[in-house]
């Protein structure tokens, strides 16, 4: 589709309040993300290897990420979830 | 304005594909309020549910970016995996929020309107800093004179006539567009 870029002052203001800025917190978990997803895998590897960590983790998670230092938020323990109750 | 704001798309998908930090949260910066736009404005999704979908859309870029083969196709691939996550979460039965405009505005004009009003944004990255940011301070944080006064240092008094002159910037930067992907940084 082909569109034409002419406007007026006033429609050019009008599309320039479309695009609101995210809310902040849910740009810096975006930001985080990497270091997230870091966290996660090396939960993931350690689960696997040790039987025990893996043990705790499916009987109390939260309790087994508190305790090891882990923080992941809501998402990343659904996830971890799933992928301990795939495994 | 960082220096890698001036980053194509497709630079800036390679160096977050690399490793670098600063460019993934370039990356985030320079889509979240296109995705968040989407989820709230053109599917209207409750602010649960748009953060989920918006959280959603960023991991599976962060995860998937390798498989993007063309990079400079990175706004498309966001747009079309925004509104598929949109319309799963709508399909499972997530609500809609009620109707604050025409009903003759429907979902698909919405979202055409949210494509123009990023290229429009794209645009106008090519403006000085100052108009960027009083432009996005006026229009897009609703900021008042006085606060934009304040905060930017300059005399309220000249505020007005410097967004006019502004905008009139942005016009001509726009002026003989006509392809929508023109809005993209390539």
């Amino acid at each position: 589709m082909s569109r034409n870029y002419d406007y007026d002052e006033e429609r050019l203001g009008e599309l320039l309040r479309v695009l609101r800025p995210a809310p902040i917190g849910w740009v810096s978990a975006a930001h985080e993300l990497p270091a997230a997803r870091r966290s996660f895998d090396e939960i993931v590897e350690r689960a696997e290897a040790d039987a025990a960590f893996r043990k705790a983790l499916v009987s109390d998670l939260e309790a087994a990420l508190a305790s090891e230092g882990y923080e992941p938020d809501r998402r990343l323990r659904s996830e971890l979830e799933r992928r301990l109750a795939e495994s | 304005m960082t220096r890698l704001d001036s980053l194509s798309d497709a630079e800036l998908v390679r160096r977050c594909k690399a490793g670098d930090a600063e460019a993934w949260n370039a990356l985030v910066d320079r889509f979240s309020r296109y995705v968040s736009t989407i989820c709230l404005r053109g599917f209207r999704l409750r602010a649960e549910d748009a953060e989920d979908v918006f959280q959603d859309v960023f991991t599976r870029v962060y995860t998937n970016l390798h498989t993007l083969r063309n990079e400079s196709a990175l706004r498309p691939w966001i747009a079309q995996l925004t509104r598929r996550l949109c319309l799963d979460t709508l399909a499972s039965g997530a609500r809609e929020q009620p109707e604050a405009e025409p009903i003759s505005v429907d979902r698909e004009a919405r979202l055409d309107e949210i494509d123009e009003a990023f290229a429009v944004r794209e645009a106008l990255h090519n403006l000085s800093d100052t108009c960027q940011d009083m432009l996005d301070r006026f229009f897009a944080q609703d900021q008042s004179y006085r606060t934009i006064s304040s905060e930017l240092d300059i005399p309220s008094g000249t505020i007005a006539s410097r967004i006019a002159r502004c905008l009139g910037k942005l016009r001509v930067e726009l002026e003989g567009r006509s392809d929508p992907s023109a809005g993209s940084r390539e």
